[in-house]
């Protein structure tokens, strides 16, 4: 034991030696966080349109006021020329296009109804059907606006309706913040542990100390446990530095316990930093380390769910996912700090990290060698 | 001259020394491609959720059974109390819930209205709004079937849609130039910062600097081998994405292939400048991955717009290289516009190459410490 506790006091030593890595651990992550919760978001607002009105009549001029109204939607030119507006859409500057046919206002309420052209940049595909939902949102009020007031002379029968009214449990407003900072912090703590704690152990590989190292009776799991721990704590730090910004200049919810969060995240960095070290242990350079790293950090992340819903991936990559430790932390993280869940709650998430854990940590013990 | 490319040939033999590191110049960018334009999607297709029909009768039947099939959702369970929801959404299987009121189908008739309750877990905003403006459409649709063809529907104002670029709505037109976007800047700024760094780390710096070669053919002849590699990789991602994914190069591609040389020249500058003013490959790896991956995920419109970031991010993200490369590729290659149309972002481009570069010889140190 007293081995394991010198030799983690030889790594902090030496890992703060650096003094540009000594800031970093700790100022990347703060300013980072800062700097890209709030930017985050999904939500739409003001989607440029561009307006080719032919008719130029009461009617049309209502429309378009309507359009303006609405919070979604900004409303750049008017224009008579269908030419510039496809232009304003290849250079981007507008994302809409809604064009108004010359009979709009003499068969508004009529038994003709006209029909509006509408083009959408579809390049984004979730933006363009949203937008396409929130003009038919304004162009269902304006048609109420017609049924209501413009049909004088017909009575008008109520027909059947269903009401729907939406409710967003754990996060009313929608608040993107409140989903991102969980990731953004998962992701930060993951790719500093990551980094830091297989760099170590190549470089002490490529310096050529690890065979001092190799010579004292140190046992294989003393060294991985003494690679591991300085950088779980350094982890852990990050952690909770993070959720206290969060805290202070988000105001994120914390609804569950922190201890159980703070449990998985222990969990989660063993794991993944045995999995670092497993790969530092078969990699003879800090290069080689850095390039698989890359490769897996990258899929981790972006396979993770963090930024795109993870039900939405096939079948398959789900299945691949399982060996993914990000997309259980980033599930506890936010089942406990927005829906308060509790350990029943997570159970197979924490089962499934523990079991990465094991395997990872083991594997690295393993394929590490005291031979030259 | 001759001495230049004696050392570029030199470099070249460091780097096919290793083959591991072929593999994965070539490798990873591939694996990705092919992996992003298969699984990363934004939609949503069979998203869990649960019902809780308080009144059973025949319309509610009905309603359910058009949401369940829509091919959007997917049934989990059937609920019988309001306490159930709490303990569903919790588990994270169910996204929503639909509350039918008590007597549904009665009061649809008799007061000519009834309420739906969706209840939807906040927790993960953007899948959220989706579902509910899926169901608020399935729901609009029954609306308009309950009215029947002798109602208003004649007297309506209608709308026809042209999905412009991507009439098919697909993902990848997406992401593809996102993650070519990503992948060329990570790659290239790691790769150089971690070769030039490494030589002043293992000591052979000072050899190349007492060596007659002038300090900007020392990191000129580092940097031009992964200039080549990473040119023939961005050649493979593009073969492979329209193989694979069908996306076409619309526009010139011998505009895009300039394009991607000066892209590729950017992010190799940058390279540069990390591994000049970092003394240690951790360093410099910190820099070129902690310090890039993330805001260029998520800054330079890859996958969130940067128009709906608040105010003062657009300034921000006018600062990051990728986000101007993201405009060019998916110019060229989904809008199939021409020069005119990416100029100033070629300029910008230019631009940021130019300082980086001059930034980075001025401080690069040649005399021994």
């Amino acid at each position: 034991m007293r081995t394991v506790f010198y030799l983690i006091r030889k790594e902090f030593i030496q890992i703060f030696r650096d003094k540009v890595i000594g800031k970093a651990i700790f100022g990347v992550p703060v300013v980072q966080l800062l700097l890209l919760v709030p930017a985050v978001t999904f939500e739409i607002k003001n989607i440029d349109v561009c307006i080719i009105d032919r008719d130029l009549t009461t009617e049309s001029r209502g429309l378009v006021n309507r359009l303006e109204g609405s919070t979604f939607f900004r409303v750049i030119r008017s224009t008579s020329s269908e030419e510039e507006a496809n232009n304003l859409m290849h250079s981007g500057k507008c994302d809409l296009v809604l064009q108004i046919p010359s009979d709009f206002g003499k068969e508004t309420g009529t038994w003709h109804p006209s029909r509006l052209m509408v083009s959408v940049n579809a390049i984004n595909a979730s933006t363009a059907q949203l937008s396409w939902a929130y003009l038919n949102g304004v162009i269902r009020e304006y048609n109420t606006d017609i049924i209501t007031g413009n049909i004088g002379g017909q009575p008008f029968n109520p027909v059947p309706q269903i009401q729907v009214t939406n409710r967003y449990w754990y996060n009313e407003l929608l608040n993107y913040k409140y989903f991102m900072l969980p990731g953004i912090l998962a992701i930060l703590v993951t790719a500093i542990g990551f980094l830091l704690a297989g760099l170590n152990l190549v470089k002490e590989k490529e310096t050529g100390t690890i065979e001092q190292i190799n010579v004292t009776p140190v046992k294989r799991y003393q060294f991985i446990a003494a690679k591991m721990i300085p950088f779980l704590i350094i982890g852990l730090i990050d952690l909770a530095i993070g959720l206290l910004l969060g805290k202070l200049f988000f105001n994120i919810p914390f609804e569950g316990s922190a201890g159980l969060l703070f449990l998985a995240s222990t969990i989660f960095l063993v794991g993944i930093l045995g999995f670092a070290l497993l790969i530092s242990t078969i990699s003879s350079t800090q290069q080689q380390f850095m390039f698989v790293a890359f490769f897996c950090m990258v899929i981790f992340i972006l396979m993770s769910g963090i930024f795109t819903p993870f039900d939405s991936m096939p079948v398959w990559a789900q299945k691949i996912d399982m060996i993914n430790p990000v997309v259980y932390l980033i599930r506890i993280n936010r089942m406990v700090m927005l829906k308060g869940s509790a350990f029943a709650d997570v159970s197979r998430e924490m089962y499934a990290l523990a079991a990465l854990s094991v395997v990872f940590t083991a594997l690295a013990v393993n394929r590490y060698r005291k031979t030259a | 001259m001759k001495r230049f490319f004696g050392f570029v040939k030199k470099e070249f033999l460091h780097i096919f020394r290793d083959p591991r590191t072929l593999v994965i110049l070539f490798g990873i960018p591939a694996a990705q491609i092919l992996l992003f334009g298969f699984v990363v999607s934004m939609d949503v297709k069979d998203a869990g959720v649960a019902i809780l029909d308080l009144s059973r009768d025949e319309t509610t039947q009905k309603i359910s059974d058009k949401i369940c099939s829509s091919g959007f959702f997917k049934k989990t369970q059937d609920l019988l109390t309001y306490d159930d929801i709490e303990r569903v959404l919790r588990k994270n299987r169910t996204k929503a819930v639909f509350v039918f009121e008590n007597d549904f189908g009665n009061r649809l008739i008799s007061e000519g209205k009834a309420n739906l309750i969706i209840i939807a877990d906040g927790s993960e905003p953007n899948t959220t709004t989706l579902i509910t403006n899926y169901a608020t459409a399935i729901i609009a649709d029954f609306n308009r079937e309950l009215a029947g063809t002798a109602a208003t529907q004649n007297l309506l104002v209608q709308s026809e849609v042209r999905m412009f670029y991507n009439p098919s709505l697909e993902g990848h037109f997406m992401f593809i130039p996102g993650i070519i976007t990503l992948i060329m800047v990570l790659i290239c700024a790691l790769m150089t910062s971690i070769t030039i760094t490494r030589e002043k780390e293992v000591g052979t710096m000072e050899v190349l600097l007492v060596s007659p070669l002038k300090p900007v053919q020392i990191i000129l002849g580092k940097v031009a081998p992964y200039f080549l590699l990473s040119f023939i990789d961005i050649v493979v991602i593009l073969i492979l994405s329209f193989l694979v994914f069908d996306l076409p190069v619309k526009g010139s591609l011998l505009l895009l292939l300039a394009e991607c040389m000066l892209y590729i020249l950017m992010s190799l500058s940058l390279g540069i400048l990390i591994s000049i003013v970092s003394k240690t490959m951790q360093q410099a790896i910190f820099a070129s991955f902690i310090g890039l991956m993330l805001p260029t995920i998520l800054l330079s419109g890859f996958i969130f717009p940067i128009e709906n970031m608040p105010v003062g991010y657009d300034w921000f993200s006018a600062l990051l290289p990728p986000r101007y490369f993201i405009v060019i590729i998916k110019n060229i290659m989904i809008k199939g516009t021409g020069f005119l149309y990416v100029w100033k972002e070629t300029l910008i481009l230019i631009i940021f190459t130019l300082v980086f570069l001059g930034v980075g010889i001025k401080k690069f140190k040649i005399r021994l410490q």
